[in-house]
């Protein structure tokens, strides 16, 4: 299975480099990769350590949010921008993490839960965030003051690459005998603890990664579609999350990736042939995969292909 | 087991080839503009979340009927009409525009429900140098902030809301008010405006209560309103809020002794409500169905095709339609800058505006009616739900240019 990583990332790489080649619409693209990361973000929680967070959109939405601010006030380029956001959420993330880890199951979700929507309160009441309206207007910009992004096939590869790189981290850490402690939490969290584990340094460890990489996808998407509002920091947001997850595969390097790509699809392209029939589809999807694909699209196809994986 | 397998492949297949014909359908490139050969309007609602009564659907067959009146023909051009649900979120109703603009040749955008997906959407019309004419988005940082030289807001705003109920009931004997506002920027800039109007009719604000977005209980705003002694409780907050509060003030008995004027109530609010319930609330409408001959006759049309009667955003997007339609005509072209500037110089008459004009920020100035609910035994036919207090002529309703906030306009 491990020789195998590097071989699925030069896939994507290939993949992600021809998709607009092929005619797809690179915005269309840039908003699903920025999907797909925030998935795998999500994932490393859920797919590997058991936790399910219902607060994700907190770490999405503020980093959005703290990127759109800086470079559209601040006039600070677009990665460092980033990379502030980025920051901030992994802060966000030690914070909430930190508090919601000391508790287990529903608890846990439920803390996550009501810390996001306190964090979406604010962001509705400060003046900064443009409240209903939203922050709007913020610049594309110059990567690193010279590359100007403002043509969407160059910013398709920067935001490929970021992806990849986000990606190729979530693989290196699954894979390390970190990600090992991780998935032995997951399975037993007492036998772990019993082997001398920290298990709470564990969580909070991957807590954050995965806040900071869900910071990542949400200060980049602000970057492409130029505004930032309160649907990514709403509760919608962290349960559309949860459904990617679900849909793609949960506890499978590349099921949020096409998870997050069947539903962005589907929110975009029935838009306008089906109309008001959207979020039934939808509904109705997320039923089908549950009933029918326990695992999820990646996670049933992996199991097909060898019976006998534990891990897939 | 096996078979269940194969279910589950088909299955799988199935989901897949479903975002395939979608890639493919939105594949096939086809520019647009006159000189390739269409006009294309494309109608960014809400159809399946808390505005789709007020847009939706309706205002996708109004654009349409507004075709249909104008031949389906401009300059010997056939007009298409595309829609497109926009889910109330702004990067989904962004990159539908973004898609419509740069691969289907779309060359105006209507209706844009929302005003965070009708502020993304004016940004990248600008870019794109296209139109957008929002009726559904009531946020004046449309022609204020984020104005654009492509943007027309058409129907109402938020401003001529507040101003022309708060100022229209103020002049008219309402001197003495109380606010229960939603407690963010929306509400407190829709208080904010009706304060100022009326303490510019001589009346005054005894004071004001905050409520969180989204309250469940209302009671003990209600109560503190009523202890108020005011006049008139104005209503600073929009969709279930208001629903909510009028409800309550009605099982607290507090319409019997004052006057609720809501800041931004639509009709499909009191259609929600039933008369029994929103009788006596005063507020302001762009449009109504039931104003005259000519409204009438295309309320009744569009009731024949949709069962209910039109919403003055409806109304609108058919207004602007046309009135879009006839600028293309005029300017010989469908360029985006030839159209504006043919817009903005033509005055509109129509079933919905009398001599209306859209400034230079892009403000549809057009003429506010201040409206009463109608007691349930006044009430004659379906949809009859309004008594029509006063006409407040669109320069007054309107935010005046010397306050104007829009950086290009402020210019020229």
């Amino acid at each position: 299975m491990k020789n195998r990583m590097p071989i699925v990332l030069l896939v994507l790489a290939v993949l992600g480099c021809l998709a607009p080649l092929a005619g797809l619409y690179p915005v269309f693209l840039m908003k699903g990769l920025c999907f797909a990361l925030f998935a795998c973000a999500f994932n490393l929680l859920i797919g590997y350590t058991g936790l399910l967070s219902f607060g994700h959109a907190a770490f999405f939405g503020t980093a959005g949010y703290v990127a759109g601010h800086f470079v559209k006030v601040w006039g600070w380029s677009p990665e460092l921008g980033i990379i502030l956001g980025a920051a901030t959420s992994a802060g966000l993330g030690w914070l909430i993490g930190g508090l919601a880890i000391r508790r287990q199951g529903i608890y846990f979700a439920m803390i996550t839960l009501a810390l996001s929507q306190m964090l979406y309160f604010v962001c509705l009441q400060v003046p900064v965030t443009g409240a209903e309206d939203g922050m709007q207007g913020i610049p594309r910009g110059h990567l690193f003051g010279f590359i100007d992004l403002s043509s969407d096939l160059t910013l398709y590869y920067v935001v490929l690459a970021i992806f990849l790189a986000g990606y190729g981290l979530l693989q290196r850490v699954v894979n390390s005998p970190f990600g090992q402690v991780l998935k032995a939490i997951r399975e037993n969290e007492s036998r772990v603890l019993s082997l001398g584990y920290d298990v709470d340094r564990h969580k909070l460890l991957a807590f954050v990664l995965s806040a900071g990489l869900a910071g990542v996808a949400g200060a980049t998407k602000t970057i492409v579609l130029g505004f930032e509002t309160l649907t990514d920091v709403s509760w919608e947001m962290s349960g559309e999350v949860v459904l990617m997850t679900l849909v793609g595969g949960m506890g499978t390097l590349l099921g949020p990736v096409v998870g997050a790509f069947v539903i962005v699809s589907l929110q975009n392209y029935l838009a306008d042939k089906v109309g008001a029939w959207v979020q039934v589809i939808i509904g109705s999807a997320f039923v089908l995969c549950v009933l029918a694909l326990r695992k999820g699209i990646v996670g049933t196809i992996a199991a097909r292909l060898q019976p006998k994986a534990i891990n897939a | 087991m096996k078979q269940a397998n194969k279910m589950k492949l088909s299955l799988v297949a199935g989901l897949l080839l479903s975002g395939i014909s979608g890639f493919a359908a939105a594949a096939d490139k086809d520019a647009g503009g006159i000189s390739d050969g269409a006009v294309k309007i494309g109608v960014l609602t809400d159809m399946s979340g808390l505005y789709a009564d007020l847009g939706g659907r309706g205002s996708v067959e109004a654009a349409k009927m507004a075709v249909e009146d104008f031949g389906g023909k401009v300059l010997g051009k056939p007009i298409e009409v595309l829609s497109a649900d926009h889910q109330n979120k702004a990067d989904i109703g962004a990159n539908i525009a973004r898609e419509w603009y740069d691969r289907q040749g779309v060359d105006m955008i209507t209706d844009a429900m929302n005003s965070a997906v009708a502020l993304a959407t004016a940004k990248l019309t600008a870019e794109k140098k296209r139109i957008l004419i929002a009726n559904g988005a009531g946020s004046t940082k449309l022609t204020n902030e984020e104005c654009t030289p492509y943007t027309v807001h058409y129907a109402y705003d938020t401003y001529a809301m507040a101003k022309g109920t708060a100022g229209t009931v103020a002049k008219q004997g309402g001197k003495s008010w109380y606010f229960l506002t939603a407690d963010y920027a929306f509400g407190q800039s829709l208080q904010a405006d009706a304060a100022k109007a009326v303490k510019a009719a001589g009346g005054e604000v005894l004071g004001e209560v905050k409520h969180p977005l989204n309250a469940a209980d209302f009671s003990s705003f209600i109560l503190q309103a009523q202890a108020s002694k005011a006049k008139v409780v104005g209503l600073a907050d929009a969709g279930g809020d208001i629903v909510n509060a009028i409800k309550a003030a009605n099982e607290f008995g507090l319409t019997k002794d004052q006057t609720l004027a809501g800041l931004l109530v639509m009709i499909t609010d009191v259609n929600s409500l039933g008369l029994p319930t929103a009788q006596g609330l005063l507020l302001t409408e762009g449009w109504y169905w039931d104003l005259n001959d000519e409204t009438r006759k295309f309320g009744k049309r569009f009731f024949e095709k949709m069962k209910k009667m039109p919403t003055m955003v409806q109304a609108g997007v058919y207004s602007a339609t046309t009135t879009y339609l006839k600028a293309i005509q005029a300017a010989g072209t469908d360029n985006a800058d030839a159209v504006m500037a043919e817009m903005k110089k033509t005055k509109i008459n129509d079933m919905f505006a009398k001599n209306g004009h859209v400034r230079q920020d892009g403000r549809m100035v057009h003429d506010m009616y201040l409206m009463q609910v109608k007691k349930p035994a006044e009430s004659k036919y379906p949809w009859d739900y309004y008594n029509v207090k006063a006409t407040i002529p669109g320069d007054e309703a309107y935010q005046p240019m010397s306050e104007s906030r829009c950086a290009f306009a402020k210019k020229s």
